[in-house]
């Protein structure tokens, strides 16, 4: 059931966009979001395809990934289409079906909105499918570094993040484990009438609990131990590298945007 | 010869306001020197696990001293004391904290804030003393326990420690994991003259050692070489351990009036005396 | 009841581009009543073949027999909850499932899952703590309370309240110390003689198979390798070097002391009794023979 679930989706791979340095590629597709909003003609849409396909191809990720990435949001993104189709009446009628009329700008909307999505979606799963969850929480660490002189426990959360990304793999392994110990006891969580399937929760959720709390205990034992004692005074062993490639991104982004504000109405 | 570490009575109880129970540690006095073996067996709630607490300054005994280097262990000497010890817990994947191989290595490093370039070479360097310099980008789950053991000493080692303790660091594995850490650690011995604290039930391991301290309802109940120690044979069965194979078998020769020498604590004595009683005519 | 594999093949992840088999065309039997073992290093596919024998996995190749019940690969398979209920599975470290309040709740709760009242239950529970060599006043006490020796052996409980018909064992005894490893198999062979309850023991431990196996089948890679009794295993130390096993250790000493007395015992021994036993004999016949 949960076997060999590959978390956050990372697909290693060696393309222009896997050695990226995540502060780049956060900065990137951060940026990319806000200026998703700039387009507002058929140029300026055809300007996000053609970029996002360019990031696509530089990322050398199988389509597979990525329209397994889309599939949560379809529904979302065919419910908008059809939204716009619907219910937006200016500009010619296009065609007619019984009551509904299908207007000119409608299509238009539905057709922008959904590209809209589509790069949105696609964009953040290239970062996600490029880069470890280690390696964003390192670039969202040193971004976030300067915020420490606002008292933000910067240091601490991104320790958090690091050590709760290591246990997911362990966790789900165990969650496996407890499950099938707890079915192989005649506990059935997928089938039976709701009450009876809630209960069926505790007997899993307990033993995670309890022993979740032993891996704490144990765990902040052993970093003390090791001479844990805050982040003053601590060295980083994982340190980022900012290469040409990583110019080369920002001056991409530089790019996109010039053209878009250039080309929009 | 430099004594590493030392117990000068020392006890400890965990309900100090119940005087009336029995403490967890009483009245302990033993040393270690540079380059010794130590191991420290005894069933559960023999005072072992209390007595690792101790050393490693997570507790502090209510009397005696505990002294690392000669140097009494306190509060302010603490963090100080730490970065001379280097620690393996029983649990492989609850003392891992790196996302890989390599992170969980510089850990200790990066909270002694030793700079960046000496970092690599003692995460390298200590990563090959163990073999697993093959490993350096491998994440906790895709490793066997006796490997993240093995990458625990190594993340250990990097902190040049003067003391290895290993606290039932072999109880949760299987025998391949049991044998690659316990290979590892006497190749390091041999290596660098490595001093090691072993916490365990394990016969074999103990073997290994060069004295033993046997626990028993927190008192010493005994201190020797492991000959000594296990000639107290049937005692030690009494206390939950196991006696080595070639004594065990020594024991069921001598029931079935097979004629021997003596008690063996190794196969190979063993088969020599089968030879020399019966064979040697 | 019997519990047969035939040609099964296990993938996880089938049909995505992560698919990864962990079993080759396995085929193993246990017969009714029978003492198995089956032997491998991790990665061996034991415990993929173990999850099978109470329709935990589903085979992606092959056919699965337990008892009258079949499943078989593609084809759906319903109401496997009773199939749970005839054959236990008391996981590695099974002290990791108890949940319950108490100790008396936990153990209920296997076989009220399975329809079994409340009285039954709970006097199965009595009956049980006993077995496990635990005091009944443990019934009482919360699971958390006890120490880890404790809670595996009520998870044992926990499983054998079930009253299954076949008891599977992954590394019953990992963790524990060696009196706590002696006094576990001893009950679990107690069990299977006095009960009849089939037993299948999933080990790295030759030595543990030797000593209670009627048959052992050792698995290598994914694929079942060698199939037999254990004198006839243990007769081929060549074939088991090549799976990186090795004999038990008593049969590894039975060879030194053969090599030392020029003469080969009249049977391998399985345990240590037995070559003490073996040994006086064949030095009795030698010195009476001097």
């Amino acid at each position: 059931m949960m076997e060999k679930m590959i978390f956050g989706r990372f697909i290693p791979g060696n393309s222009f966009v896997h050695l990226l340095d995540p502060r780049s590629k956060l900065v990137f597709v951060f940026a990319f979001i806000l200026v998703v909003f700039l387009a507002n003609n058929i140029f300026t849409y055809a300007l996000l395809l053609a970029f996002t396909l360019l990031v696509i191809l530089m990322s050398r990720i199988r389509l597979y990934f990525l329209i397994n990435g889309l599939k949560p949001v379809i529904i979302l993104l065919v419910f908008t289409f059809l939204i716009h189709i619907l219910f937006t009446r200016e500009g010619d009628v296009l065609f007619e079906l019984g009551f509904f009329k299908v207007y000119e700008e409608g299509l238009r909307q539905g057709v922008f909105i959904s590209i809209r999505f589509l790069v949105l979606v696609f964009m953040t799963s290239i970062l996600t499918l490029t880069t470890s969850p280690i390696s964003i929480t390192d670039g969202i660490e040193v971004l976030l570094n300067p915020l420490k002189k606002l008292k933000l426990p910067v240091h601490e959360l991104a320790l958090m993040m690091s050590i709760a990304l290591r246990f997911i793999p362990t966790l789900m392994d165990e969650t496996d484990k407890i499950m099938k110990a707890q079915m192989a006891r005649g506990s059935d969580l997928s089938a039976g009438p709701i009450k009876e399937r809630v209960k069926a929760v505790v007997p899993l959720l307990v033993p995670l609990f309890v022993s979740a709390f032993k891996r704490a205990e144990d765990l902040a034992t052993a970093m003390e131990v090791r001479g844990y004692r805050g982040g003053e005074g601590r060295t980083r062993y994982r340190q980022l590298k900012w290469d040409w490639r990583d110019t080369v991104c920002m001056a991409i982004l530089a790019v996109m945007t010039v053209l878009l504000v250039f080309y929009r109405n | 010869m430099t004594e590493i570490l030392s117990f000068n009575n020392v006890s400890f109880s965990y309900t100090p306001d119940q005087p009336e129970l029995r403490k967890a540690v009483q009245n302990v006095s033993f040393s270690i020197n540079e380059g010794e073996w130590i191991a420290i067996v005894g069933h559960n709630g023999s005072g072992k696990s209390t007595m690792v607490k101790l050393v490693s300054g997570l507790l502090f005994p209510q009397e005696g001293e505990v002294r690392v280097m000669r140097n009494v262990l306190t509060e302010e000497n603490l963090w100080e004391t730490r970065s001379n010890i280097g620690m393996v817990f029983q649990n492989p994947d609850n003392q891992f904290v790196g996302a890989t191989v390599q992170d969980d290595v510089a850990f200790a490093l990066e909270n002694s804030g030793v700079p960046y370039k000496e970092m690599v070479e003692r995460v390298h360097t200590s990563l090959a003393q163990v073999k697993m310099d093959k490993f350096l980008n491998h994440e906790p789950h895709h490793l066997s326990g006796g490997q993240k053991q093995r990458v625990a000493i190594a993340g250990a080692l990097a902190m040049r420690p003067k003391l290895l303790i290993l606290d039932e660091a072999t109880s949760m594995l299987d025998p391949q994991g049991r044998d690659e850490v316990l290979k590892t650690v006497r190749a390091l011995r041999e290596e660098i003259g490595l001093t090691v604290l072993s916490i365990t039930h394990d016969v074999e391991e103990a073997l290994y050692a060069d004295r033993v301290l046997f626990m028993n309802d927190g008192k010493k109940y005994a201190e020797g070489t492991p000959s000594e120690i296990f000639a107290l044979g049937d005692k030690l069965v009494e206390f939950g351990l196991e006696l080595p194979f070639a004594m065990r078998m020594t024991k069921l020769f001598q029931e079935k009036g097979v004629r021997l020498a003596g008690q063996h604590m190794t196969e190979q004595e063993l088969v020599n005396d089968l030879w020399t009683s019966n064979f040697n005519k | 009841m019997d519990i047969k594999l035939q040609q099964v093949s296990y993938a996880y992840s089938m049909g995505t581009p992560f698919e990864k088999y962990a079993l080759y065309d396995v085929d193993v039997t246990i017969p009714h009543g029978t003492y198995q073992a089956i032997i491998g290093h991790t990665g061996s596919g034991k415990s993929t073949i173990l999850q099978h024998f109470n329709g935990l996995l589903k085979p992606s190749k092959g056919q699965v027999h337990i008892g009258d019940r079949v499943i078989v690969a593609g084809k759906k398979a319903k109401e496997l909850k009773p199939i749970r209920q005839k054959v236990g599975i008391v996981f590695q470290f099974p002290e990791h499932q108890l949940f319950e309040e108490t100790v008396l709740k936990d153990i209920m709760f296997g076989p009220m899952n399975f329809g079994v009242s409340q009285q039954e239950a709970e006097a199965r529970a009595r009956e049980l703590i006993k077995l496990v060599g635990l005091p009944e006043d443990t019934l009482n006490k919360s699971p958390f309370d006890l120490s880890g020796g404790q809670m595996r052996r009520v998870a044992i409980a926990g499983v054998l309240a079930m009253d299954p018909e076949v008891i599977v064992l992954d590394e019953p005894t990992a963790g524990l110390d060696p009196r706590g490893q002696k006094e576990i198999m001893d009950m679990f062979y107690a069990l299977h003689k006095e009960r009849g309850l089939t037993t299948i023991l999933v080990t790295h431990s030759m030595e543990d198979a030797a000593r209670y196996a009627d048959n052992i089948a050792i698995m290598h890679e994914g694929r079942s390798v060698l199939n037999g009794a254990p004198r006839e295993i243990f007769s081929d130390a060549e074939t088991l070097e090549k799976y990186r096993l090795e004999l038990p250790h008593i049969v590894r000493f039975q060879r030194k002391i053969e090599k030392l007395m020029n003469q080969s015992l009249p049977k391998i021994c399985l345990t240590e009794e037995e070559l003490a036993a073996e040994v006086a004999l064949a030095l009795g016949e030698g010195r009476d023979a001097k």
